[in-house]
């Protein structure tokens, strides 16, 4: 528990903040078992009957049986093993690439997820077939002649709604640059993406790209279509032109930075970020493409020496606790949890140093702390837990220090399971008396209780507390001692 | 299995039945049997509209999902694909078709585009040389799909992000054309009201495809008084919060998926016949329908999880009683009573152990906690490992950006999460809300988040953050001053008394707060938008109010005490958890309006912020 909250109830009780209340004793969900009681009595009863099949049939799956998905899975299930059967040479079924499920069936984005071909999309004039025999693809196959008398004189907007139509159309005809933005500009009135795209892909065609270019800058929404159509398809040359003319440096950055998903190898993929730290990226992203190159570059080195010192085996620590993955691609502060774990105390001029990777990537005071923490804890290296909080003034007294409040750090050791003579020396440090006193009861501090206590001169609560712990323990006799100590000027 | 679609104010089973008539005409173009290839991703939506028993009265015999590689042995006469109109789909269909087998089986090819034919798709097809292989291309047009009684859905996902972010309209396109459809089968709507810049556009689309359309007026009388179109992007705020509906939750910890959801087994396991116990566990997720056709459900659905124990308990009172009645029949007309009324109790029985269970299910996570920290193989620090109140926080924290409080410091909650590596979505609907509560983040502020964020998560997620800022939802402050304390006091987006057993207002679907959203509706609807001018001026986009002409003698003569009925239209998605609140103002007695909803898809805040991820599949855990 983070936040530690002592009045963690009158919290949510104030009206201020809602939640829910899952009170025990009077709550609603005690009733939930009342209601499951009942289903189970009941069920005893419903089992001697038969059970009759209005209703309606579930498989257990869930799908009632007799819906779609549920009868595609039958049906193909006993096709496979019945055709198996039948005929032994009946060929496996490649697994398809999976299919993206993620996007909408609906509109352009999802109507060019593929791989790029080149050349395609020559021309869109041929015919898909005339309005009342459209369905039917022989019609494809006729002499383009046939369609020649009554294609030529369709004005735009006929065109364009005959496009949406999925009738007989031709773009073919209009030839001059004027009638091809006339065009365009049509399609984008009708917003139909298909169409726009359509028309986009023809004017690619058919202009020079520095006029298409110059032409889409003062048409936003095309100019949006043909971006998202160069993205999908993969253009990714005529794109970075494009932005590069439209002066749009920073998304074409972004544009060919996003590229690095896509290479797996880690050496590629470091050369590439490289490639990437030239790119006019807004000044904040640039600082992080160059902290993203020089960790992978960083990770790289670690990853190959570190392998290499723990299948030699060398070194105690990878024999204690092996690597159970590699280092390469995490994030800087998984980077920095690792080399505070493997590397602890190596020389601040070693790549894998944590005072090293803490400078070089500017890493808060609070998050290097907590990564330290976490994984000194984890190996229960107490001495480095105490060294990482204590500093030392100028008379020469040393004294713990932390950015982060100490109940954290109680909750942190703890978790990391910290023998109590350590947790309680960081409760002890908590300075809030309350907060103190919970903690160290919630994890059996005794020392911290009974010595708090004592400071506030509360004799009533070390009374009660006297109660709680062993008689004849260590801890009790140390009450014991304090309530008979007559120099004590108890307040209660 | 749809009579739940008529129940309601609208009779929207006359949608579905033009959807099933289009369907089954389709199939008869293609005479003789078939087989069916699925784009596995259609068979969703295409539940919600027929059975298999409808397909196989048309010679459907065989349905495969659409796979690379030769297709599996049928002996029908005709295959059929139904697939979305996507490039890598036609190539995987291209094979099917290359490797067909032409001595042994002649099948003929059919391909049914679903929502739209695409001609970019065709020309795929013809530049694999296999587009002479159709005999019949068509396009099966599933623009709104009924999804209950009070609610359609156009089951797009990209929706938002690609009208916010990519500036694609396309699917605006397809909205107004499903309006269009809409009002071919329930009469024009006299009146349009709109927010937002996506909601100008389709409400100008419409009035341009009436005109065009002049001459085919429908001569139906209108079931819907009026439209209301609203832009997600005018109240960012609403889905980032956490749903505290019933059914809301339910979509929250496990996701709801056309009208599914998967639960983890064990819960229901015992219910099984004990002759089956112990035979085999099921380890296979338990899948269960959630509608109103379950009466239990449309009970409970919409209630604040608070009141959900309370209504269980007492339906389960009432099936008890219905059971011991067997006792007391003693005549033989009374037993014959009780036996004809059997098969009902059993659903009712069955029904409230599933959600007694999910009930359970959802209180335990709720009160363990939300997100649970995965450990593949990763580095991760430990250090949450029994936050047992991380939702409960995560509540606090959401409750005090929804007031106001502190929402332009560092919040050490956020801090913390990101320190114990919570999943990143959780983080980025946090830091999200902060931002959108503030009317944007001090710079200072942000680019801090913004560090911790790409150091603990990874520097590749400057992708989705510059994705974040470019929809609105994270963003710098600009000179102009922190607008939302006057939206939120205009609006009482902040309710004190929230009463969460016995609601008097919307503001119980979240504890507190009321959806921005809905109160623009509701205040729409009474005293009218001119009340609140000043509020919207300060959200994005335009508003509007447009009439479309009725023929003559269509117009409506409302009887006295008569409802409205107003379509409200999502435009980039809606959550349950809004339309719990929708359906609480239907049903108030002075309401004087009732709501039909349709939106581009139903989303929660986590489904929400992945679709504007790059990538999200590489995100850390």
């Amino acid at each position: 528990m983070i936040r530690g909250k002592p009045d963690e109830d009158d919290y949510w009780n104030s009206s201020k903040f809602k939640a829910f209340t899952f009170d025990d004793e009077d709550d609603d969900f005690t009733r939930l078992k009342e209601s499951k009681r009942a289903v189970n009595s009941i069920r005893s009863l419903v089992e001697e009957e038969d059970e009759e099949d209005d209703v309606e049939k579930v498989s257990w799956s869930g799908e009632p049986v007799g819906s779609i998905s549920w009868s595609v899975k039958e049906t193909e299930s006993s096709i496979r093993s019945t055709g198996e059967v039948r005929d032994q040479s009946f060929p496996k079924i490649h697994t398809a690439p999976s299919l993206p499920k993620n996007s909408s069936g609906y509109s352009l984005s999802s109507l060019f997820k593929g791989k790029a071909k080149t050349g395609s999309f020559q021309s869109f004039s041929e015919s898909f077939g005339d309005p009342s025999i459209r369905n039917y693809a022989p019609e494809l196959r006729k002499p383009k002649s046939e369609y020649k008398d009554y294609v030529s004189d369709w004005t735009p907007e006929e065109t364009v709604k005959r496009m949406q139509q999925g009738k007989v159309y031709s773009l073919e005809k209009f030839h001059s640059l004027q009638d091809k933005l006339l065009l365009l500009d049509e399609a984008v009135n009708a917003h139909d993406g298909n169409v726009i795209t359509a028309v986009l892909i023809y004017l690619k065609k058919s202009l020079s790209k520095e006029i298409l270019f110059r032409e889409l800058i003062t048409r936003e929404i095309a100019l949006r279509h043909y971006i998202h159509y160069l993205k999908e398809i993969g253009e990714q040359k005529l794109l970075v032109e494009l932005f590069k003319s439209l002066d749009r440096t920073e998304d074409m950055a972004l544009m060919q930075y996003r590229d690095h998903l896509n290479i797996r190898d880690e050496n590629k993929r470091r050369d590439f970020l490289k490639n990437c730290l030239s790119l006019p990226f807004s000044p904040d992203d640039a600082t992080h493409v160059q902290d993203h190159y020089t960790l992978l570059e960083r990770q790289i080195i670690i990853e190959a020496n570190d392998k290499q010192v723990e299948s030699s085996g060398q070194a105690d620590i990878f024999k204690k606790y092996p690597r159970k993955a590699s280092i390469l691609n995490m994030p800087i502060i998984t980077t920095l949890y690792y080399s505070c774990f493997y590397h602890y105390g190596e020389s601040d001029g070693t790549f894998s140093s944590p005072a090293n990777i803490r400078k070089t990537f500017r890493i808060s005071d609070k998050q290097f702390l907590l990564t330290c923490l976490g994984a000194r804890a984890k190996l229960k290296a107490w001495f480095d837990v105490d060294a990482l909080f204590t500093t030392k003034n100028w008379l020469g007294y040393t004294k713990k220090r932390s950015p982060i409040g100490f109940h954290r750090i109680v909750d942190i050791l703890q978790k990391n399971n910290a023998p109590v003579q350590v947790l309680q020396d960081y409760v002890n440090l908590v300075e809030d008396a309350e907060q103190k006193i919970s903690l160290a009861q919630k994890y059996k501090c005794h020392d911290v209780i009974i010595n708090t206590y004592r400071d506030l001169k509360d004799r009533q609560q070390l009374i009660v507390y006297r109660g709680k712990v062993e008689r004849g323990s260590s801890e009790y006799r140390k009450i014991e001692e304090i309530l008979s100590n007559s120099q004590i000027r108890w307040k209660n | 299995m749809s009579a739940h679609l008529s129940y309601g104010r609208v009779n929207l089973n006359i949608l579905r039945e033009a959807a099933r008539k289009e369907l089954r005409e389709f199939l008869d173009k293609c005479g003789g049997s078939k087989a069916i290839v699925w784009d596995e991703y259609l068979t969703g939506p295409f539940g919600l509209i027929a059975q298999y028993s409808l397909l196989k009265e048309h010679e459907v015999e065989k349905m495969f999902t659409l796979k690379g590689g030769r297709l599996p042995a049928a002996d029908v006469k005709n295959i059929i694909f139904f697939v979305r109109p996507r490039l890598e789909l036609m190539d995987i269909i291209a094979e099917n078709v290359i490797s067909e087998d032409k001595m042994h089986s002649p099948r003929d090819f059919h391909m049914l585009f679903v929502p739209r034919r695409s001609m970019l798709c065709e020309q795929r097809l013809k530049e694999q040389g296999v587009l002479g292989s159709f005999i019949n291309i068509d396009e099966y047009i599933l623009d709104l799909i009924p999804y209950d009684g009070d609610l359609l859905s156009m089951e797009s996902e990209g929706a938002f992000r690609e009208c916010y972010l990519e500036s694609d309209q396309t699917s605006l396109y397809h909205t107004a054309k499903g309006l269009m459809t809409l009002q071919a089968l329930y009469g024009t709507i006299p009146q349009i009201f709109g927010k937002g810049e996506c909601a100008r556009h389709v409400a100008n689309m419409m009035l341009r495809m009436k005109r065009e359309f002049a001459g085919s007026q429908t001569q139906i009388l209108p079931v819907f008084d009026s439209l209301l179109l609203l832009d997600r992007n005018v109240d960012l705020l609403t889905p980032l919060a956490t749903q505290l509906t019933y059914e809301g939750l339910i979509d929250e910890v496990y996701g709801i998926t056309n009208g599914y959801v998967k639960l983890p087994p064990e819960k229901f396991s015992a219910q099984k016949k004990q002759g089956e116990a112990g035979k085999d566990l099921p380890t296979e997720p338990k899948k269960m329908q959630l509608n109103s056709a379950e009466e239990l459900y449309a009970e409970i659905r919409d209630k604040n999880f608070n009141g959900v124990g309370a209504a269980l308990s007492k339906k389960a009172k009432i099936i008890s009683a219905a059971f011991e009645e067997r006792h007391s029949a003693k005549t033989v007309g009374e037993i014959k009573q009780f036996v004809s009324q059997l098969p009902h109790m059993q659903a009712a029985r069955s029904s409230l152990a599933n959600h007694t269970s999910i009930a359970e299910l959802i209180k335990d996570i709720t009160i363990r906690r939300l997100l649970v920290l995965c450990n593949r193989g990763k580095w991760i620090f430990s250090l949450s490992d029994t936050a047992s109140e991380a939702f409960f926080d995560n509540l606090t924290v959401e409750q005090e950006f929804m007031t106001g409080v502190d929402t332009d410091k560092v919040n050490t909650y956020i801090e913390d999460c990101i320190a114990q590596k919570d999943p990143l979505i959780k983080i980025l609907r946090l830091v999200c809300m902060q931002s959108v509560c503030n009317n944007g983040l001090k710079q200072k502020l942000l680019d801090y988040y913004k560090r911790e964020i790409l150091q603990t998560y990874g520097y590749e997620h400057m992708l989705t953050l510059n994705n974040l800022e470019k929809t609105g939802l994270l963003k710098p402050q600009t000179g102009t001053r922190n607008n939302y304390p006057t939206i939120r006091k205009t609006l009482k987006l902040w309710m004190e008394d929230a009463n969460e057993q016995n609601p008097n207002d919307i503001s119980y679907v979240y504890s507190g707060y009321a959806p921005l959203s809905i109160r623009l509706t509701q205040v729409l609807a009474r005293p009218g938008w001119r009340s609140i001018e000043e509020v919207l001026k300060m959200l994005p986009g335009p508003h509007f109010e447009e009439r479309q002409q009725l023929p003559a003698g269509l117009h409506k003569k409302r009887q006295q005490g008569e409802n409205r009925t107003t379509l409200v239209f999502f435009l980039g998605g809606v959550t349950y958890a809004e339309i719990a609140a929708l359906r609480f103002l239907s049903q108030m007695e002075d309401g004087g309006t009732e709501y039909i909803i349709a939106t581009t898809k139903l989303i929660n805040g986590t489904s929400w912020i992945k679709s504007l991820m790059d990538r999200p599949e590489a995100q850390a855990s």
